[in-house]
C-alpha cells in the first residue's frame, strides 16, 4: 500500500536550474497528500511530470507498480486540475464534463447518465447548458473536478486549484473538495503554497523547497516537530533564537545561553550536548502573557518585557513584545476570562512566559533561509 | 469607406443596365441586352474555373496557414519576431515582380523546369507555365501571407493549457488539436477564409501572366470586355456577376457569426 505511487530520484533541470532535484516521494493509495512550498520550488515541475507533461531527466515514476515515465499524457490514469480551470471555452458545461468519455468513445447512453450524475454532485444542475465564459469563479472550479473526476483517474492532480478565488469561497471549497475526495476515495495530488489550506485538508504534507523535499509528515509533525529551520519559518509564524547548549539539567532538559536574552530551559528530545550550538523555536501561540507575575512551575521560562505593538484579529491578538535585544512575536486566543482583565496596551510592562517543552531545538540553519526568517510575521 | 465602396458599385450595377454603343461608350437608354449575353456559352466554363481555383487556392493556404500560425503563435518570443517578418517580407517587393519572378522560375529553360528534368520527375516536353497548376500555385504562394497572419493573430490569443487539458483528459494529440486548437481560432480560419477566397475571385493579374488562354478567370474576361471589345456594360454585367459571387460568401460568413454570437 505504501508504493502505490513512487517517484524515484526523480529530476529535472532547466538549463543550469534543477527545478526538480532527485526527489524520491511514496504515496499512498486514497490519501489526500499535499506538496507545499514556495513559489519555484518546483511542485509544478514535479505534478507535470506525474501528469506526462514532462519528462524527468533522471529517475521513474510508478503508479500502482506500472512504470509510466514514458507514457503520454493520454495514456495516464491521471487526471489534473489546472490552476486556471482550462475549461474548453467553446463547449458547454456538460460537454466539457463529457469530453473524457467522448474520447474514451463511452456509448451515449452511458455518457449521459455519468455526466448527470457528475453534475448531480457538484449541483450545477441549473447551470449545464451554459458556457464556462457564463458562470462563477466557483463554479467553474467545480466543472474542473467534475470532469477530471468522471474518468475515474487513480490519481487526481490539483495545482493550486483554490488560488484564483476569494477567501471566502476558497473556505467553502476546501471543505467541498475535502468531502469529495471522502466521496469518491481515489489518491489527491495537492500542491499549494499556502500553509493553511495543506494544513487543514493532508493526510501528510511534503515540504519542498529549491527542488528537494526538505521535510514528509502528518500536519502536526510538520508543525510541531520541524525538521529545519527552513520548515519551521515557512510552516505557521515562529520565534527563533540563537543560542548555546549551557548545561545539560536533567537527562531530559538542557539550559540554553542565549545572547540578547535571558537563558532558557529547553526539552533535549536531540540529545545536544554542552557548546552545541543551536537554534530555538518557538511558536506564537505557545506564549503565554499577562500584566502580573504568574507563579509557575520550574519546567517554565519566565521573561519580562515591554509591549511594543497590539494588533487586534477578532478571534485572537498578536503582540509584540520587546524582551531584551529580541521581538516576540505572541498570539493569543481570547477568553472570557481574559476581557474582565484591564487589556493589555501599548508601552506595557508584561510577562511572558513558555513551557520548556514548547521551546524545539534546530540544528542550525542555512544563510539562504534567512530572508525566510526575517520576513514580517504575518 | 462605405460610401467610397458603394457609389462605384452602384455605378456599376446601373450601367449593367445600359446599351453599348459601337465606339466603346454608353448608350442612352435602359435595356436588358446586356444582362441576355451573360448567358454566353463560353461563360460557364470560366466561372466554374474561376471558382475552382478559388476554392483550392483558399483550401491550400488553409491547410499550409494553419501549421505556420500554430508553430508561430507556440515559438519563443524572439523567434516569433523573425517568422512573422519572414512572412510578410514579399511584401516589400512589388506583386507583379514577384509574379514575373515566377514566370521566370516556371519557364521551360527555368530552374523549376530543369530541377524537376535533373530528378525526372519531368521531361523535356513538360510545359510549367500557362496552365491552371501554375495559376493556382502562383496564387497560393501570393496570398498564403493574407491567411498566416489572420490565423496566427488567433493562435497567439488561444490558451495553449487547454490543448494540455485535453490531452489530460485522454485525447490524441491529433485529437486535441482539431476539437479543441480548430474551434478556439476559428475566428481566425474564418478571416483567413475571406481574405484569401475574396481576392482569388477577383484575381486577374495571375492567369495573365502566368496563365494561358485555357486558364482564364472571369476577372480576365472582364478586362478583355473593357480594354479590347469596348464594351463597358457587358463588362459591368460580369463585374455585377462577380461582386455579388464574392459578397455571397461574406455575407453567410457574417450571418453565420451573427447567429452564433446570439446563441451565447
Ligand atoms: N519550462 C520551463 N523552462 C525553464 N524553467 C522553468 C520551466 N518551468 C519551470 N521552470 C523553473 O523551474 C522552477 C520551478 O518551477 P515550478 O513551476 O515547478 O515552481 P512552483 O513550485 O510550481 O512555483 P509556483 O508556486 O510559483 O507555481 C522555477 O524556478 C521556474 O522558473
Ligand atoms: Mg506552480
Amino acid at each position: 500500500m505504501g508504493d502505490f505511487l513512487q517517484f524515484n530520484e526523480v529530476t529535472k533541470q532547466y538549463g543550469a536550474l534543477k527545478a526538480v532535484d532527485g526527489v524520491s516521494l511514496h504515496i499512498r493509495r486514497g490519501e489526500f497528500f499535499s506538496l507545499l512550498g514556495p513559489s519555484g520550488c518546483g511542485k509544478t515541475t514535479l505534478l507535470r511530470m506525474l501528469a506526462g507533461f514532462e519528462r524527468p531527466d533522471r529517475g521513474r515514476v510508478l503508479l500502482d507498480g506500472e512504470d509510466i515515465t514514458d507514457l503520454p499524457p493520454n495514456k495516464r490514469k491521471v487526471n489534473t486540475i489546472f490552476q486556471n480551470y482550462a475549461l474548453f471555452p467553446h463547449l458547454t458545461v456538460r460537454e466539457n464534463i463529457a469530453f473524457g468519455l467522448r474520447v474514451a468513445r463511452v456509448a451515449d447512453a452511458a455518457i449521459k447518465q455519468q455526466v448527470d450524475e457528475m453534475i448531480e454532485l457538484i449541483q450545477l444542475g441549473a447551470h449545464a447548458n451554459k458556457k464556462p465564459h457564463q458562470i462563477s469563479g466557483g463554479q467553474k472550479q467545480r466543472v474542473a473536478i467534475a470532469r477530471a473526476l468522471i474518468n475515474k483517474p487513480e490519481v487526481l492532480l490539483l495545482d493550486e486549484p483554490l488560488a484564483a478565488l476569494d477567501l471566502k469561497l476558497r473556505q467553502r471549497m476546501l471543505l467541498e473538495l475535502d468531502q469529495i475526495h471522502d466521496q469518491v476515495g481515489i489518491t489527491f495530488l495537492y500542491v499549494t503554497h499556502d500553509q493553511g489550506e495543506a494544513m487543514s485538508l493532508s493526510d501528510r504534507i511534503a515540504v519542498m523547497h529549491e527542488g528537494r523535499i526538505e521535510q514528509l509528515g502528518t500536519p502536526a509533525e510538520i508543525y510541531e516537530t520541524p525538521h529545519s529551520s527552513f520548515v519551521a519559518a515557512f510552516i505557521g509564524d515562529t520565534n527563533f533564537f540563537d543560542g548555546r547548549v549551557e548545561a545539560l539539567t536533567d537527562k531530559d532538559y538542557c539550559r540554553l545561553t542565549i545572547e540578547g536574552f535571558p537563558p532558557a530551559l529547553c526539552y533535549n528530545d536531540k540529545r545536544k550536548q554542552p557548546n552545541e550550538l543551536v537554534h530555538l523555536s518557538v511558536r506564537p501561540e505557545k506564549f503565554r502573557i499577562s500584566l502580573e507575575q504568574p507563579t509557575l512551575s520550574p519546567q517554565h521560562n519566565l521573561v519580562e518585557g515591554q509591549v511594543q505593538e497590539v494588533v487586534y484579529l477578532g478571534s485572537q491578538t498578536k503582540y509584540l513584545v520587546k524582551v531584551q535585544e529580541y521581538l516576540l512575536a505572541i498570539t493569543q486566543q481570547h477568553s472570557r476570562f481574559l476581557l474582565d482583565q484591564r487589556p493589555i496596551k501599548w508601552d506595557d510592562r508584561v510577562w511572558v512566559w513558555w513551557h520548556a517543552d514548547d521551546g524545539y531545538m534546530l540544528d542550525r540553519y542555512r544563510e539562504q533561509d534567512e530572508a525566510l526568517m526575517e520576513m514580517p510575521a504575518h | 469607406m462605405t460610401l467610397l465602396f458603394l457609389v462605384p458599385t452602384a455605378l456599376v450595377f446601373a450601367i449593367s443596365f445600359k446599351p453599348s454603343d459601337p465606339w466603346g461608350g454608353i448608350g442612352a437608354g435602359w435595356t436588358l441586352d446586356t444582362i441576355r449575353s451573360l448567358g454566353n456559352p463560353n461563360y460557364p466554363a470560366i466561372i466554374w474555373r474561376t471558382l475552382w481555383i478559388s476554392f483550392v487556392t483558399t483550401a491550400c493556404c488553409l491547410v499550409l496557414a494553419v501549421p505556420c500560425g500554430y508553430y508561430i503563435a507556440r515559438a519563443p518570443q524572439r523567434w516569433r519576431r523573425l517568422l512573422l517578418l519572414l512572412t510578410v517580407i514579399p511584401f516589400w517587393t512589388s506583386f507583379l515582380i514577384r509574379i514575373f519572378a515566377w514566370k521566370v522560375l516556371l519557364h521551360p529553360e527555368g530552374h523549376v523546369k530543369r530541377g524537376l528534368v535533373a530528378v525526372g520527375l519531368a521531361d523535356e516536353s513538360t510545359m510549367l507555365l500557362y496552365r491552371s497548376e501554375a495559376v493556382l500555385l502562383v496564387m497560393v504562394y501570393t496570398l498564403l501571407p493574407f491567411a498566416i497572419l489572420p490565423i496566427y493573430a488567433a493562435a497567439e490569443k488561444f490558451d495553449f493549457k487547454l490543448l494540455e487539458a485535453a490531452r489530460d483528459l485522454g485525447a490524441t494529440q491529433w485529437r486535441a488539436f482539431r476539437q479543441i486548437f480548430l474551434p478556439g481560432i476559428q475566428r481566425g480560419l474564418l478571416t483567413a477564409v475571406l481574405m484569401v477566397l475574396i481576392p482569388s475571385l477577383g484575381m486577374y493579374i495571375i492567369p495573365d501572366i502566368v496563365g494561358g488562354p485555357r486558364s482564364e478567370m472571369i476577372a480576365n474576361k472582364i478586362a478583355q470586355r473593357t480594354f479590347v471589345d469596348r464594351n463597358v456594360p457587358h463588362a459591368s454585367a460580369l463585374s455585377a456577376a462577380l461582386t455579388l459571387a464574392v459578397m455571397a460568401p461574406m455575407l453567410a460568413v457574417l450571418l453565420g457569426r451573427r447567429r452564433r454570437e446570439g446563441g451565447r
